[in-house]
Parts: structure tokens; C-alpha cells; sequence
């Protein structure tokens, strides 16, 4: 994204849009072989490997990069954090569009798309974490889309319902807090039902945790990372606050991702521990499990600390990036690239041209509603006739 | 981990996630559960299996499956190493033994049909269901395709119709359930020349591969696939070689697919029931915190402001005090200087 892309005045025709333009095409072309022609001639998935990306990027990745709605307003709201009041807009948008694009790409993954609330009205299967996932997600879609609505009504110029909006913000906080507790942690539950196809250094009984765990690191690390690209992308949009507070911002959540950091590699080697699987870290797999650990967790955890106490912005923000990806590796790694380890390279899954290209269209598409939003509505600045409100 | 699930819906309907719950089924209950006592069930009696593939052709017939890749009647596919697929709900396949003056052994591969079966509890829809019979039955009906019973089944058995774009389903042995509803026999056990599967009640079919064990001990591995594998299968099976050398696992404990998630799911109640209270702990003690120091930054500034009255006071006094000694000065001086003048 450079500086240009939000003018719009002078040409539409930025490399930017030519390019969105490409992949919105390319998405719709590769939608339309999906519904007409099944699931079999667009991806790579198999009898062995009924989960690809579109489950371990789409799915676990949008919603873990998505917790920065939560985090960023219980940080504000619930912890009285009220100097990153400005965050909260922005990162509350991520999240809504994060969480309504996982359901919009669940809709390429499932085979029968049009059945997505048989569960609530069919069968109710309770005993399973999908289940769990599924209702939890629901529920939070519709928190996120009621705590991010008050942009739109004031944008629309609805003062009423806005202040109805508005007097929900606690509840509504704590709703989001709950629910996004219960499916970032029940995501990684989904795997505890097959020990026998996860490789053992990620299985453990307490991937309910490390998914929660991980999941505020994630928040922390993409309001950070989302930050940085909007402050070049959007940087006319911001009002003075968010001009002025964004770095004490990136001081506070560098040190608070440097916390849980920290504290997600103890519980990460506790969960070794408890299994007793030293002897694998030898292993091929083993030496990828401490790329993880050591690359992706230990040393953004360093670098974080490094940053905040040298207030070396710069190097938070790339940290911020570094955990994103960290994060995207160890969703991958639990989906698709230590499941069904034991299986023969023949019978293993690596994604179709076409399942990729989807899950970069959903990408697209989400930077594409992000920037109509936030060139339209008081996001990135207050709305003058609200200004200085109490939320 | 002892909670039953009636107990579960208690609290999650007490916690408010919903009331319309609670149809006990028994396919994927939580609780200890061993089995429906008369559920049917197949040996396998591996040592016996000449792979002579009737028992793939009879599932075809049965099943209305599509025309197999090759004809039943080839042995060469034996030796290849496959699996269930969408076009057939069973296969054998063949394994050569590193001691070469061993015969081959065959092993037929289908849906075991799990005591509690991981695909049932793992489905968001309840598309499967454990019947008393023993058969683990699909319903298309439903089914939204997620494809979380594959993912969740052990022996990697149920097949997607990957290739449909509108009605996919999942595909598996249904231990020919509607056969078996009629009184008869699974296809597959119908046809097999040697015996080498048989169908009874479970109970009835664990004595009697026991038995085979104990009159034959140089015959049998001493072990009953199936007895306890994944908290126990419909399918059992006997074999002269090690299990793990004929591509069956031995590691996949006794613990059923249930119970592998029960824990994860009795916090729920805990989460939903407590994290409110302490968010809204938390919240409050903010909000005093910050009233406190509202309070704190109050009082300091009255200091200040008397403080400043009180310097500034003095400085005003200061001030009309230095003014009057200047208008006594200045007056004395007017005064000199009109006594200059009289003068
Ligand atoms: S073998 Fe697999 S598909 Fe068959 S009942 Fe057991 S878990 Fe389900
Ligand atoms: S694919 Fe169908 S049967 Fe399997 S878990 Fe999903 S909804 Fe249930
Ligand atoms: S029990 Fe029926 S469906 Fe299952 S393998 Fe045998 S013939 Fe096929």
C-alpha cells in the first residue's frame, strides 16, 4: 500500500488498484469453478486431507489476526487504558471485517454452504467443538458488527440509535471478551480429538490455551502491524490524537506482547514437558517445531523487550510483523503442515493454485472494504459533532 | 473428567447459551459409556483372509457403488497400499512380511463402527449416530459438509464426495445397517469363501476370538483389535503378525473420541460463568482507581490553588504595600518640592 492509493481524485488507475482489480477478477473467475464444478476442482483436498488452507489460513489465521478488536477494547474499556481510546475504531473495524470474511470464505471450504446454520437449527451437536467455534463466532460477528456500528450511524448522522450504540460499549465489551476467550481457545480444541494425525510436539491437552494465549499476542502484534500500514497509507485520515498517541501506543503493546510472549514459550515448554517429547526435538520435525519456538516466539519476545526499552519504534514494528507471520506459521503448522505427519509424502497435501488465490482475494477484499471504510467514516479521527465524548 | 453430559446442558442452559438442548444421544454421549449391551458387530479373523476381493465386489453390488477402478477379479491391486474412497467402502490390501518364507496376509479395511464413535461426537450437525445394533449410520440430510469427521476419525475411513458440487457427501461402510435391520447379514460377511469375517453380537464375538487365541496360541497374536482401541469398535480383528506391521496403529490408546474432548468442553460453563464477574471486577477496581486519582488530583489542586492564593496574597499585599511607600515618597517629594516653590 503506498500514499497514493487513497487520492483517487487524479486517476483510479494506481498500481495498487490495478492490481486489487486483477485479484478481485481472479477470485471471482476461480469462485465461479468452485460452486459450479465442487470442492474436488479447486483444491488439493483429499480423502487423508479433508482441511487445507482454507481452514488453517483462512479460518485459524483470519480469526487469531482478527483478536484485536478484543484485546484492543478490553485494554481500554475493561483495564482503563483510556490513552489508546483512539485504537479502538480501528482495530474493532479489522476485527469486524476479519470475522465476517472467515464466514465469507467458510462459505468456499464447506461442501453444502448453503446448510451454515443447520447447526443451530437441525442438530444441535453439542459435543462438538465445532460447535462451540461455530456458535461463539456467530455470536461475536454480531457484537463486533453492534460495537463497530456507531462509526456508520455517525457517518449516516443517526444520533439516536448511535447513542443507544454507544451505552452498550460495557456489555458489549465483556460479551466480546467471553466469546472470543471460547472460540480462539476452542479452535485449537478442534484438533484434541485426533492425537493419532498431529505430530506430538503440537499436540497437547492444552491447545485450548496456547491457541488463547497466542491469540493476544496476535491481537497485540496486528493493531501494531495494521497501525503502521494505515499511518502510511491513511495518514490524512488521522486526527491529532491518533497522530500524537500512536507511539505511546506501540511502547505499551510492545511490552505487553513481550509479556505474553514470554509467557506463552514457558507454557509452550511445559507442554513439551508434560508430554515427555525431548527426544523429538532432534527430528526433522523437531528442528521445525524450534524454528517456531525459538524463531517465531523467544526471539519477537526479545526484540519486543529490546524495542520498548530503547523506545526504538521502528524495531516494535517490525517485531509486530515478525509475530504476525510467527503467528500464521503456527496455524499452519497445527492445520496442514504437522497434521497427518505420519502419512507417506504421497499422501500429504500442499494447496492448489486456486485455493491460494482465493484466500489472497479474501485478503484483497478486506483491505478493499478497510479503505472504503476508513475514507468514509470517523475511524481513523472523531467525529467533530462527538468529539471528546466519554465511551 | 467425570462429567456427564446431561450435566454439561445443565450448565450450559443455566449459563443461558440456549435451552432447546438435550435429546440424550447415546453415539456421542460423554459420560462412561461401553457399548449398547446387544449392538452386532464382525470379526475378522486376519489369518484366515485369502484376499480373494468377493467381499469388495458384494459392497459394490450392495452399496450401488459406481464401477471400481479395476475389476474384482485383479489381484494385482492388492499390493497397493489404498483406502477407503468414495467408491468403495472397503478395501484389502496386502502386506509382505520382512521374513520372506512368510505368506502374504491380507487385511480387509471398512468403518469399525466405533462404541463411541469420534466422528459422531466430533459432528456439529449429529449427521451420524451409534445405533443399538452397532451399525454408525449417516445422514445425508443434514450433513453441511466441514469434513470435521474425517479429520476426526482414527483410521482415517470416511471418504468425501469432493467432485459434487451440490450434493457432496460423506461416504463410509454403513455395516449394510438396512440388512442388518432385516434380519440378515452384512454383504461382505455373506460372501467371504473362508470365513474370515463374522458377524454376531459383539459380546458373543469376543469370546470367541478368545477362544481361537487360546486353542491356537502359536496361530494368534495374543490381542483383540478393537476390544479397546479408541474406547472400543464393532470391528474386531485377530491376527498372526503384529498389528502395526498390516498399517494398523497401536498407538491410538483406549481413550474414545469423546473423551478426548470432554475437558475442553466442561470449561465452557467455567468461562462463560466467571469471566464476566472478575472482567467486571476488574472494571470496577479501574474505575475506582481512577476515581481515586480524580480524587487525589482534586485535592491537589485545591493545594495548589490555595497555595497560589496564599502566595498570591501575600504578593498583592507586597505589591500595595511597595505602592503606598511609593505614593508616601512621591508625596513627600511633592511636597519638598512645593516647599522649594514657597520658598
Ligand atoms: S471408524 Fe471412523 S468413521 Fe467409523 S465409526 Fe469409527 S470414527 Fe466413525
Ligand atoms: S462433514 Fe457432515 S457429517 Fe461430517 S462433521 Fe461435517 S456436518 Fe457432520
Ligand atoms: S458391512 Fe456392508 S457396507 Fe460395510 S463393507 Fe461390508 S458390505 Fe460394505
Amino acid at each position: 500500500m503506498s500514499g497514493e492509493i487513497i487520492t483517487g481524485k487524479k486517476t483510479v488507475m494506481t498500481p495498487f488498484n490495478v492490481i486489487a482489480g486483477m485479484v478481485v477478477l481472479m477470485g471471482l473467475i476461480i469462485t465461479a469453478i468452485r460452486f459450479t464444478k465442487g470442492l474436488g476442482a479447486a483444491t488439493n483436498l483429499s480423502d487423508y486431507n479433508p482441511w487445507g488452507i482454507w481452514i488453517g489460513f483462512d479460518l485459524l489465521v483470519g480469526v487469531a489476526l482478527a483478536a484485536g478488536g478484543y484485546v484492543t477494547s478490553a485494554a481500554v474499556y475493561i483495564f482503563g487504558m483510556k490513552k489508546y481510546h483512539f485504537a479502538v475504531r480501528p482495530a474493532v473495524l479489522t476485527g469486524f471485517l476479519g470475522y465476517l470474511f472467515v464466514v465469507v470464505a467458510l462459505h468456499y471450504d464447506l461442501g453444502r454452504p448453503w446448510r451454515l446454520a443447520y447447526p443451530f437449527i437441525v442438530g444441535w451437536g453439542t459435543t462438538s467443538l465445532l460447535f462451540e467455534v461455530g456458535l461463539c463466532v456467530a455470536l461475536y460477528l454480531t457484537v463486533l458488527f453492534l460495537e463497530f456500528s456507531p462509526a456508520p450511524l455517525e457517518w449516516l448522522g443517526f444520533k439516536k440509535t448511535r447513542y443507544l450504540a454507544v451505552r452498550l460499549t460495557m456489555v458489549l465489551t465483556i460479551f466480546g471478551v467471553v466469546l472470543s476467550t471460547l472460540h480462539q481457545s476452542s479452535l485449537g480444541a478442534l484438533f484434541l480429538i485426533a492425537p493419532s494425525k498431529l505430530h506430538p510436539l503440537w499436540y497437547s491437552p492444552y491447545l485450548p490455551v496456547f491457541f488463547f494465549v497466542s491469540s493476544i499476542i496476535a491481537g497485540l502484534s496486528m493493531v501494531m502491524f495494521e497501525g503502521m500500514l494505515s499511518h502510511r497509507a491513511f495518514h490524512d485520515k488521522m486526527d491529532e490524537e491518533h497522530l500524537s498517541e500512536s507511539d505511546s501506543l506501540t511502547l505499551g503493546f510492545g511490552k505487553a506482547a513481550s509479556l505474553v510472549l514470554a509467557g506463552y514459550f514457558t507454557i509452550k515448554i511445559i507442554g513439551v514437558a508434560a508430554g515427555n517429547h525431548w527426544n523429538l526435538l532432534t527430528t526433522p520435525y523437531g528442528i521445525w517445531f524450534l524454528v517456531e519456538m525459538i524463531g517465531f516466539i523467544a526471539l519477537p519476545c526479545f526484540l519486543y523487550a529490546v524495542g520498548v526499552r530503547d523506545k526504538n519504534l521502528m524495531l516494535i514494528r517490525f517485531t509486530a510483523a515478525w509475530t504476525v507471520l510467527g503467528i500464521v506459521i503456527n496455524r499452519l503448522n497445527i492445520s496442514v503442515i504437522a497434521f497427518n505427519w505420519h502419512l507417506p509424502a504421497s499422501d500429504r497435501y500442499f494447496p492448489h493454485w486456486m485455493e491460494i488465490g482465493i484466500s489472497v482475494f479474501i485478503v484483497m477484499l478486506i483491505i478493499l472494504f478497510y479503505r472504503f471504510i476508513v475514507t468514509r467514516m470517523p475511524i481513523l479521527y472523531e467525529h467533530p459533532d462527538y468529539k471528546g465524548e466519554e465511551q | 473428567m467425570g462429567i456427564s453430559r446431561r450435566k454439561f446442558l445443565g450448565w450450559i442452559g443455566a449459563a443461558g447459551i440456549s435451552a432447546s438442548i438435550g435429546k440424550p444421544a447415546g453415539a456421542s454421549s460423554i459420560s462412561q459409556f461401553s457399548g449398547f449391551p446387544d449392538s452386532k458387530g464382525v470379526l475378522h479373523d486376519i489369518t484366515r483372509c485369502v484376499g480373494c476381493r468377493s467381499c469388495e465386489d458384494s459392497c459394490n453390488k450392495i452399496n450401488e457403488l459406481p464401477e471400481p477402478d479395476t475389476l474384482f477379479s485383479d489381484q494385482t491391486v492388492l499390493a497397493k497400499n489404498r483406502r477407503t474412497t468414495t467408491k468403495a467402502f472397503t478395501v484389502v490390501n496386502q502386506y509382505i512380511s520382512k521374513n520372506a518364507s512368510e505368506k502374504p496376509v491380507f487385511r480387509k479395511i471398512q468403518c469399525n463402527h466405533c462404541l463411541e464413535p469420534a466422528c459422531a461426537s466430533a459432528c456439529f450437525v449429529r449427521a451420524f449416530t451409534k445405533t443399538p445394533n452397532g451399525p454408525v449410520t449417516y445422514d445425508p440430510d443434514v450433513c453441511v459438509g466441514c469434513r470435521y469427521c474425517m479429520i476426526a476419525c482414527p483410521f482415517d475411513i470416511p471418504a468425501y464426495e469432493y467432485d459434487e458440487p451440490l450434493t457432496p457427501r460423506v461416504v463410509k461402510c454403513t455395516m449394510c445397517a438396512p440388512r442388518i435391520e432385516a434380519g440378515e447379514i452384512p454383504g461382505c460377511v455373506s460372501v467371504c469363501p473362508t470365513e474370515a469375517l463374522t458377524f454376531g453380537k459383539r459380546k458373543n464375538l469376543l469370546s470367541i476370538a478368545r477362544e481361537r487365541i487360546r486353542n491356537n496360541p502359536d496361530r494368534y497374536i495374543d490381542h483383540v483389535y478393537g476390544e479397546y482401541e479408541m474406547g472400543g469398535t464393532s470391528w474386531l480383528y485377530l491376527s498372526g503378525v503384529p498389528f502395526h506391521e498390516i498399517g494398523m496403529r497401536e498407538d491410538l490408546g483406549i481413550k474414545s473420541g469423546p473423551e478426548l474432548t470432554s475437558g475442553a468442553l466442561s470449561i465452557v460453563p467455567m468461562i462463560v460463568g466467571l469471566w464476566p464477574v472478575l472482567l467486571t471486577g476488574i472494571y470496577g477496581m479501574t474505575k475506582r482507581k481512577e476515581k481515586n486519582a480524580f480524587i487525589e488530583q482534586e485535592g491537589a489542586v485545591a493545594a495548589a490553588v490555595e497555595r497560589a492564593n496564599h502566595e498570591s496574597i501575600k504578593k498583592i499585599a507586597a505589591a500595595i504595600e511597595k505602592e503606598r511607600l511609593g505614593k508616601k515618597k512621591a508625596m513627600e517629594a511633592a511636597e519638598k518640592e512645593k516647599e522649594k516653590g514657597i520658598k
